[in-house]
């Protein structure tokens, strides 16, 4: 069964990765693992790593937190970002971030977990 | 056809040591007195949820609670557009016969009953558990987000957003019941707290105690009818980051399916209740809903196009953002000023015509939409 299968490494499991999703079928991308394509319902999407390279989408700088844990990190950035493979996902990132900046992640601590962070991609 | 027959909205704000359940129950004693009914004359309950007392079975606790055994009763979850989804269920409920009465119920002491950090804490998990959720956003931030593209593809300033926050307030002062009523300006907003940027504290609704519910009947029990036209839904996402792009938000494609059920156009609109959990939800909302144009509704609250006496009057109680935010009670407190506005019952806060209204409520993150439009029957 394919729900069965094990879910890849990538920061979701604490790992420093950002895996993302390709229906063999339709050739659409998906962030969010399942073990089937939402686009046209075919099983088994491959697994894809994904470069770290996009472009800002939106952000909101948080700065009124609701658990002691995130707290302390205030304010911390959210950002959705565009990714260079075609599908879109948030992440934090440096403060001064604006929407259209080409940016590339890494991995920061966050609450105790491990979280992807955008900086601007140096020229 | 099915009618709004009798409304009830308790003030809001805090409501020390009342339960939901009381809140719910007060709000639908309210309701049916208005309808001219008996209680054992209701025979379908909708309710919506409660965060602070979560329950599987909530309509049927109510009804016991309350005293009623109906032959059509369940809970609705839509978020912020629960209020007018259990309305459009209702009205399909009694057009096809299958009840004669409903009660449209919600209530929560949503202030009072559990700590605010609890409360953003549990309105946050309507992000992604897996791919958000860990990176601890708030439901300030998701609308945030919206926000800042928003603002980045429409050039509207936080200053144009701080226009809903100042106009709701002005409504809310002439409203007894509204929780916040002290005159606000744009300044204050700009000056005010930073939560997540672009909004600020006074971008935000608040949490409130509270409870609003209304009366859906086949035939009209009162004078003057409020009838409901017609109505859709559009659904297009659940999580943020998997929205569609700006311009093919949910709100456009439910107005478009409404107006086609109602047979009206947005030109036929007197009144407007739309749903304001932030001020770029209202920008945004009155925007896809086509009652200003992209970039220009700031510019349409500013010229008095949206007050009181302008040609488009809009939450004249002071709506989510100055009356406040009890859950799925909150945006519900939008139809009970509409029904009052239209039977002409507003005292001071009275329009001159409130013949037909638009209705849209958001929940999510612009993630599910309801429109409805209502007509005024003598």
């Amino acid at each position: 069964m394919s729900g069965n299968k094990q879910a890849p490494a990538d920061w979701t499991t604490g790992e420093d990765a950002i895996v993302y999703q390709s229906c063999a079928a339709c050739g659409s991308l998906q962030y969010f693992r399942r073990s089937f394509c939402c686009v046209c319902g075919a099983p088994d999407p491959v697994d894809k790593r994904a470069c770290g390279e996009g472009t800002v989408y939106a952000t909101s700088l948080v700065c009124r937190a609701a658990t002691p844990e995130t707290r302390a990190h205030i304010p911390y950035n959210i950002v959705l970002v565009d990714t260079a493979e075609g599908f879109r996902m948030m992440a934090h990132g440096d403060h001064d971030l604006s929407i259209g900046d080409k940016v590339t992640a890494r991995f920061a601590r966050f609450a105790g977990r491990l979280v992807p962070y955008f900086a601007r991609t140096k020229a | 056809m099915s009618f709004i027959t009798g409304v009830g909205l308790t003030a809001f704000g805090r409501h020390e040591g009342s339960s939901s359940l009381d809140l719910m129950s007060q709000a639908a004693a309210l309701a049916i007195a208005d309808a001219g009914l008996e209680r054992g004359q209701i025979d379908g309950i909708l309710c919506g949820y409660s965060t602070v007392a979560p329950h599987i079975m909530l309509a049927t606790v109510f009804a016991e609670h309350f005293g009623i055994r109906p032959s059509y009763a369940h809970a609705v979850q839509v978020g912020g557009a629960t209020g007018l989804a259990m309305t459009m269920l209702a009205h399909h409920l009694v057009e096809s016969n299958v009840v004669r009465h409903v009660l449209v119920v919600a209530g929560e002491n949503r202030l009072t009953g559990q700590s605010r950090d609890a409360s953003i804490l549990a309105l946050a998990q309507v992000g992604h558990p897996d791919y958000e959720v860990p990176l601890g956003p708030t439901i300030p931030a998701y609308y945030g987000l919206a926000a800042s593209r928003y603002m980045h593809e429409y050039g509207v300033t936080q200053e144009d957003l701080a226009e809903f926050a100042v106009l709701m307030r002005a409504h809310a002062l002439a409203h007894p019941g509204a929780q916040f009523r002290e005159a606000i300006t744009v300044a204050d907003v700009m000056e005010s707290k930073p939560v997540a940027l672009p909004l600020k504290l006074l971008d935000c609704c608040p949490v409130s105690d509270g409870g609003a519910a209304f009366v859906v009947s086949r035939e009209r029990t009162g004078e003057t009818g409020v009838r409901i036209l017609g109505c859709a839904q559009a659904h297009t996402h659940q999580h943020v980051t998997a929205a569609p792009a700006l311009s093919e938000l949910g709100a456009e494609i439910a107005i478009a399916r409404a107006k086609e059920a109602a047979g009206v156009a947005i030109s036929d609109v007197r009144y407007a209740a739309v749903y304001d959990s932030f001020t770029i939800t209202l920008a945004m909302l009155l925007e896809d809903l086509g009652l200003a144009g992209r970039g220009e509704a700031a510019a349409r609250v500013c010229s008095g196009y949206f007050g009181r006496g302008g040609a488009m009057p809009l939450n004249t109680h002071g709506g989510l953002l100055s009356y406040g935010h009890c859950g799925v009670g909150g945006a519900m407190a939008h139809l009970v000023e509409t029904h009052l506005q239209m039977t002409e019952r507003a005292g001071k806060r009275q329009v001159s015509d409130a013949s037909i209204a638009l209705l849209h409520g958001d929940g999510g993150v612009l993630s599910s939409h309801v429109s409805m439009f209502l007509e005024r029957v003598r």
